[in-house]
């Protein structure tokens, strides 16, 4: 008797199964965090460099309890949400119009190109001269950030609406701007909502940036006070909450995605 | 009598100067009343150009081009389109896809459902009005793209290799719903198609297209009777037909001496 062939689950592209998967990405989280304390409780590393996971977690619990921690994260959500609405805002209707448009295309798109490879740290001197150190720099540098890559990235999502969808609409007798309103942005919405969630992710980055160089309130302006007292476990405990709060964005608007285009992507 | 459709010397090139490429020369065909005409031809013939042409979605440099004896200046919808590539909006239903059209076209909500369902019945896929595009096989899109094209009553309909992207029996099967649709309603259809069973099968002309530049070499009249069934494929004068068209294609795709 033969035995049934098995393909080697180490092989390439094949699947594992979805609780083999748990169990080794998770085990990869225990052992880093099993290693981080042991050379901090062992002494190995001082923990003026790195603090121990508890004493972390108790500054970040301590934080949380005075009402610091909520202060500043109140402080850095509204500057995320103003700043990222504004691109987004002014990012939506030009992306959709060079996407369509040639001569839209042409008067911008080379335009935001360039200023696009213009590195946004360069822009926060400058920003300070412009806006202060007060809410309105924080924006800007956000905007500066998002703004243009937005614009580019939703003029290819739209780019992306098959031609004969345009066509349809033409042959329906619709209007240039029915057929952007009904067919176009529609059609072109899950893709212009994946550009969002990635944008979003990169405007916290931006966001910390602002706060890090000039600012009295916020997550960043936190974390570099903490340096200035050598409090490396409230820096280590904060950069770990912005990775969180990435995460919980990042899963936040693919979740929506999934509720509001779950018809769409798959014809 | 004024044909349905006149097309009288259509040109088409591309480009200019060095780079022109002249894509139809000379093109002259008329459809009559409740024709079905089949344009046939290799690859680059230029006969999805001039369907597109005859649609309004390409603009042309000369010749005449009119639909009851009116130009063509523009899309419109006294031509129905049904495209190759699957075009129903995958955000919308089966039923919601044809209401659609049929909003552009000025009809009421309540309207627009009653005649929607109707033509969704006459595809026979009324038990998949409420899916979504994603949830429905490539024949049965296209099933919905053709029962939307008809639904809001266009002149003519103007089909481009409707058929192509679907598989062989499916393709039959299509082929056979279109037939009895045609036979039971009749309406003037201009078809695209590199298939010439089909274009012989559901034709009542075939009008063969050569390239360099794309041009109407021949025309052919199927004399074979309707209502026409499957079996007619394997009846003599069908093969017959059908080797004389293929003969007629593969003369036709030797470029003309300039």
């Amino acid at each position: 008797m033969t035995k049934p062939r098995h393909i080697r689950s180490s092989a390439i592209g094949t699947p594992i199964r979805r609780a083999s998967f748990l169990l080794i990405s998770g085990s990869v989280f225990a052992v880093l965090l099993i290693v981080w304390w042991a050379v901090t409780a062992s002494g190995l590393v001082p923990s003026i460099f790195l603090p121990n996971p508890v004493s972390v977690v108790t500054q970040l619990y301590g934080l949380a309890v005075r009402g610091t921690l909520w202060v500043d994260l109140g402080v850095s959500i509204y500057r995320i949400l103003v700043g990222f609405l504004i691109a987004t805002v002014l990012a939506l209707p030009i992306g959709v119009m060079i996407g369509s448009f040639a001569t839209w295309e042409a008067a911008i798109e080379p335009l935001v190109d360039f200023v696009r490879y213009m590195p946004v740290v360069a822009f926060v001197p400058l920003s300070i001269l412009w806006s202060g150190t007060g809410d309105g720099q924080k924006f800007l540098i956000i905007f500066i950030g998002t703004f243009f890559q937005q614009v580019l990235m939703i003029m290819d999502n739209v780019k992306r609406v098959p031609r004969d969808f345009v066509g349809l609409g033409r042959t329906l007798g619709l209007s240039d701007r029915r057929i952007l309103t009904r067919i176009v942005v529609p059609s072109a919405m899950p893709g212009i909502w994946d550009t969002l969630r990635i944008s979003l992710g990169w405007a916290w980055t931006w966001l910390v940036l602002a706060e890090l160089v000039a600012a009295t309130s916020g997550l960043g302006y936190r974390i570099t006070v903490s340096q200035r007292y050598f409090q490396t476990n409230t820096i280590i405990g904060y950069i770990l909450l912005l990775g969180v709060l990435g995460l919980i964005t990042d899963q936040a608007m693919k979740a929506a995605s999934k509720a509001l285009f779950r018809r769409g992507d798959a014809a | 009598m004024t044909p349905k459709l006149h097309i009288g010397g259509l040109g088409k090139s591309f480009g200019t100067g060095e780079k022109r490429n002249e894509v139809l020369r000379g093109i002259t065909l008329d459809l009559a009343d409740n024709e079905f005409v089949s344009l046939v031809g290799t690859s680059g013939c230029g006969k999805s150009t001039l369907l597109s042409i005859v649609a309004g979605l390409q603009d042309y440099d000369d010749g005449e081009l009119a639909i009851d004896a009116a130009p063509i200046v523009a899309p419109g919808l006294d031509r129905g389109v049904v495209f190759q590539s699957y075009t129903l909006l995958p955000w919308l239903t089966a039923q919601q896809n044809i209401e659609f059209a049929l909003k552009a076209a000025g009809h009421g909500r309540t309207e627009s459902r009653d005649i929607a369902r109707t033509h969704l019945e006459l595809v026979q896929l009324s038990h998949a009005a409420e899916r979504y595009p994603s949830e429905l096989s490539g024949g049965m899109k296209q099933r919905v793209a053709i029962a939307r094209a008809l639904s809001y009553r266009p002149k003519m309909l103007l089909m481009d290799e409707p058929f192509g992207a679907l598989d062989a029996l499916t393709r039959h099967q299509m082929q056979e719903l279109l037939t009895r649709i045609w036979e039971e309603h009749r309406l003037t259809v201009l078809f695209v198609t590199h298939d010439v069973e089909e274009a012989v099968y559901l034709s009542d002309r075939i009008a063969v297209m050569g390239i360099g530049p794309g041009r109407i070499t021949q025309v052919f009249d199927v004399p074979l009777a309707r209502p026409r069934r499957e079996a007619v494929m394997e009846t003599t004068p069908f093969i017959e037909l059908q080797r004389d068209v293929h003969r007629a294609i593969r003369e036709a795709s030797r470029p003309l001496e300039q």
